[in-house]
């Protein structure tokens, strides 16, 4: 499994979603099941994954699908 | 007493000396792997080297500085994927300068608060991530001190951050239960380090005199108080404080 893959089955089993409803507007503020709590488990889920530990602040700047892959390559993720 | 902490890994912060030293000394004594932590790692081999060598193998020393949030980050992480899990973290280290109300210095102020209170959220809080995804959480004893429960003249500024450490020990205990963490401090009142050698001993026996028990701690009556906290024999404990003072009147 590619880590592409990887990172969108964390979210397709955490929100409950389809693939394809993983685009630029899947964020923090655009959907009502990323509430705080699930942001720390999706935080969980991809440290486990991809064996890193995030800063506190891209902790808190994790907002949506698209970002998050930017932030997960300052970790040296590739995709 | 041997395997009361078997199988066990974690982190005691601080471990170069005093007290710090003797928790990894005795948690090891009781089974546990410790890593222990320290700015100084120079000193900290030399005490290692004082060890019998099969207690030796199972002391591993970190060197980083627990007010850097990359390098904690960091450390732990390489804890986590050496060992596998973090069972335990000793927040011990701390430092400390006595000053009159009138001559606080805000340099010293802020060292003592970046130390000592921010040091202790920063590590709790990076280990905490681990242990809340282990099946069995964690444990976490905050080192605080008498001082921080009674104040004491002279000491405004350490008594504060010793609160403080007191205060968020009880709002990580419960915020942390669900996850199966315990969190809890131990005050230790007046304990014989090597800082003491120096004190002015009439003073010394002046407050030796308000120790009920007649004698001021040693550093190992504080390891096995965090022994206790860190064991399974505490499993049904979190948020507590406990005084190590030899019931001492303040």
């Amino acid at each position: 499994m590619s880590n592409l893959e990887k990172y969108q089955k964390i979210f397709m089993d955490l929100f409950q979603v389809e693939k394809e409803e993983l685009n630029e507007s899947f964020s923090f503020a655009g959907e009502e099941r990323w509430d705080s709590v699930t942001h720390l488990s999706l935080i969980a889920e991809l440290e486990d994954t991809f064996g890193i530990m995030f800063e506190t602040d891209d902790i808190l700047n994790y907002g949506s699908y698209l970002n998050g892959i930017n932030i997960l390559k300052k970790y040296g993720v590739e995709f | 007493m041997k395997t009361l902490l078997e199988g066990k890994v974690g982190i005691v912060t601080g471990s170069a000396r005093g007290i710090g030293a003797m928790i990894s000394q005795f948690f090891v004594e009781c089974g546990a792997t410790v890593y222990a932590n320290d700015r100084n790692i120079e000193k900290m081999h030399e005490w290692i080297e004082t060890l019998d060598k099969d207690l030796q193998k199972n002391v591993k020393p970190i060197e980083f500085d627990i007010t850097n949030s990359d390098e904690v980050r960091k450390e732990i992480m390489k804890i986590k994927q050496e060992s596998g899990k973090i069972d335990f973290l000793v927040n011990n280290a701390g430092i400390e300068f006595n000053e009159l109300i009138g001559m606080i210095s805000k340099s010293n102020m802020e060292k003592m608060f970046q130390v000592n209170v921010f040091g202790t959220i920063e590590m709790l809080q990076t280990v905490s991530r681990i242990m809340g995804r282990q099946e069995n959480g964690g444990s976490i004893v905050n080192i605080s001190s008498m001082v921080g429960l009674r104040g004491n003249k002279g000491q405004l500024v350490y008594s504060a951050t010793k609160g403080a450490v007191i205060a968020l020990t009880k709002s990580a205990a419960k915020e942390l239960a669900p996850k199966k963490i315990r969190v809890n401090s131990i005050a230790p009142g007046l304990t014989k380090t090597d800082m003491m050698d120096a004190a002015d001993l009439e003073k010394l026996q002046n407050r030796i005199n308000n120790i009920c028990m007649g004698r001021i701690a040693v550093p190992k009556d504080i390891a096995k108080a965090c022994a206790f906290f860190v064991s399974d024999l505490s499993e049904y404990v979190s948020g507590q404080v406990l005084a190590v003072d030899g019931c001492t009147i303040m």
